[in-house]
């Protein structure tokens, strides 16, 4: 078990030099990352380079091709199927097409995680974290019947209800208005000022330029099947 | 959003809701669990009918013969002395012994009342025989016992009913078989229906996983409905079952099949656990299938 390896790996997911390879050729090589705790991260690139897979990586979905991968000091192969749902718990992803359960309320679709953990959600606490993403009065409406921004942000909500250490984001803005983008952009500042690592894939370079306003954030890019650090000519 | 559904909603626990409700898989179970428990109730019925019928029968098959000597009082003694002589001498018979009057007094007790005088009646005497379990050659002992003693006659009822505690045995086989076949059946019909059931609930399965739910909890959330659904069917069809066995027209013919079959004192209790098998059977038919579905998720 990873549990005996505490101190820093133990609130950190690390990449080291991973390959991935879906069958038909190499999608990138060589990629190392490290999200530490209080990090601010964007991942860019261009469309299929890989950022939706490398967010994959981070939280078990996939097995790297080569490299190793380690979530909070346990090593991505050597986990058992209990290990991977309990290191989720740890980890808020907002998924690139916020899968929600269709026949479940918002307010319940958010509380999931802590349902699956066993645990009640409590309802004052409940309403609040509703109402810091504006979906309040939304509590109660199924999840078809929401608009493409109040998804993002219900996801955003799911996210982080088990308050993880990290959180993961896949085009967070990806179908919503500009001003939508900034509300979900400030409420991602306000994670990362908790403490918490964020991790935003995205190919919208007005978001990193927005972001780079009100945190220092390091942008990194796919490029030729690597993965570098983004200068300041983005 | 009306009151009652929510208090409906909150009735089910939350761990139970994540999983949405399955129209066609959940008839599809209550049926085949009623089916298959109504048929059980039958096989059941056959099974302990036909035992009981074989147990009563080979225990009167077991092994006693009669032989009945009627005689004039002169010769009676002399009569019983050698229907024993021949007995003695004949292979198979384990033993023989005419009863006494005492015996005889309690036999026919019951029809005549108590206060019988034995000794004023032309009774015939009765010498038990308990064969050995190879059994005696029947026609060469009635031929030595009219040479012997012209008034023994060898009863031996029980012996035509042989071929009949054989059948009742082979019946009994297959009330068992059939109702293995009922059990694999419902297993089968069960694995189907939760297959179809997790299939069609692939999204929701991932979504489950993604946000940290353990298989166990995600095949509970399955388990939990198809054991209920199985427990619930199969009670509604040992219920029909047992109303059909009630209505039965009972026949009066002694000994017939159809008089002995259902169940008797307590053998009315078997057929409860009938919905709690189909229950298990549910349980791990559908454990076993959402665990081998979860292996493909990650
Ligand atoms: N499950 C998969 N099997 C095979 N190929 C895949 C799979 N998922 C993604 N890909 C391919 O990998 C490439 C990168 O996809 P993705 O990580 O989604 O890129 P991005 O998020 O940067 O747009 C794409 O070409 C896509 O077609
Ligand atoms: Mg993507």
């Amino acid at each position: 078990m990873g549990r005996g390896r505490q101190g820093q790996g133990a609130r950190v997911i690390e990449l080291q030099s991973v390959a991935m390879n879906y069958g038909g050729g190499e999608l990138f090589a060589d990629v190392s990352l490290k999200l530490a705790p209080g990090s601010f991260q964007f991942l860019t690139g261009p469309s299929g380079a890989g950022k939706t897979t490398l967010l994959k990586l981070c939280y078990g979905e996939l097995v790297p091709s080569a490299g190793q991968v380690q979530l909070f000091g346990q090593e991505v192969r050597e986990m058992r199927r209990d290990d991977t749902a309990r290191m989720r718990r740890r980890v808020g992803v907002v998924h690139q097409d916020c899968s929600f359960l269709d026949h479940l309320p918002l307010a319940e679709n958010v509380a999931l995680p802590l349902t699956v953990a066993g645990r009640a959600a409590d309802a004052a606490e409940l309403s609040e974290l509703l109402a810091w993403v504006g979906l309040a009065p939304h509590a109660q409406a199924l999840p078809p019947q929401l608009s493409g921004g109040e998804r993002q942000r219900a996801a955003l909500a799911r996210a982080v209800i088990m308050a993880p250490d990290v959180i993961l984001a896949d085009e967070p803005t990806g179908n919503v208005d500009w001003e939508m983008s900034l509300r979900l952009l400030t409420l991602l500042v306000e994670l990362n000022r908790m403490g918490k690592a964020v991790l935003i894939a995205t190919h919208d370079l007005n978001l990193i330029r927005a972001a780079k306003s009100q945190v220092s954030a390091r942008v990194l890019r796919f490029q030729n099947k690597r993965l570098q650090v983004a200068g300041a000519d983005l | 959003m009306s009151a009652r559904r929510d208090r409906r909603r909150q009735a089910i626990p939350a761990a139970a809701r994540v999983v949405p409700p399955s129209g066609f898989t959940a008839r599809l179970t209550l049926f085949s669990a009623a089916t298959m428990a109504f048929l059980a109730v039958f096989a059941l019925a056959m099974s302990m009918a036909t035992g009981r019928i074989a147990d009563r029968w080979s225990d009167e098959l077991a092994r006693t013969a009669t032989v009945r000597i009627s005689a004039p009082a002169a010769q009676m003694a002399a009569q019983t002395a050698a229907v024993l002589a021949v007995l003695d001498a004949t292979p198979g018979v384990a033993s023989a012994r005419a009863l006494t009057a005492d015996e005889m007094q309690v036999l026919l007790g019951p029809w005549f009342g108590p206060d019988l005088p034995l000794a004023s009646l032309p009774l015939p005497q009765l010498v038990e025989v308990v064969e050995a379990p190879a059994g005696i050659d029947a026609e060469g002992l009635r031929l030595r016992l009219s040479a012997e003693a012209p008034g023994a006659v060898l009863d031996d009822h029980a012996r035509w009913r042989r071929p009949l505690v054989e059948a009742a045995a082979r019946l009994r086989l297959l009330a068992m078989v059939s109702l293995a076949l009922i059990t694999v059946t419902t297993a089968a019909m069960i694995v189907l229906a939760a297959q179809a059931a997790l299939a069609a609930n692939v999204q929701v399965i991932r979504v489950l996983r993604l946000v940290g739910a353990r298989d166990q909890f995600i095949a509970r959330a399955f388990v939990r409905r198809f054991t209920l659904r199985a427990l619930v069917g199969a009670a509604a069809g040992v219920a029909a079952g047992l109303v059909a066995l009630f209505v039965l027209p009972a026949a009066s013919t002694a000994d017939s099949l159809m008089a002995d079959f259902g169940f008797s004192g307590a053998q009315w209790l078997a057929p409860l656990a009938i919905p709690l098998l189909a229950g298990l059977v549910a349980w791990g038919a559908t454990r076993a299938s959402a665990l081998t579905m979860l292996r493909g998720i990650r």
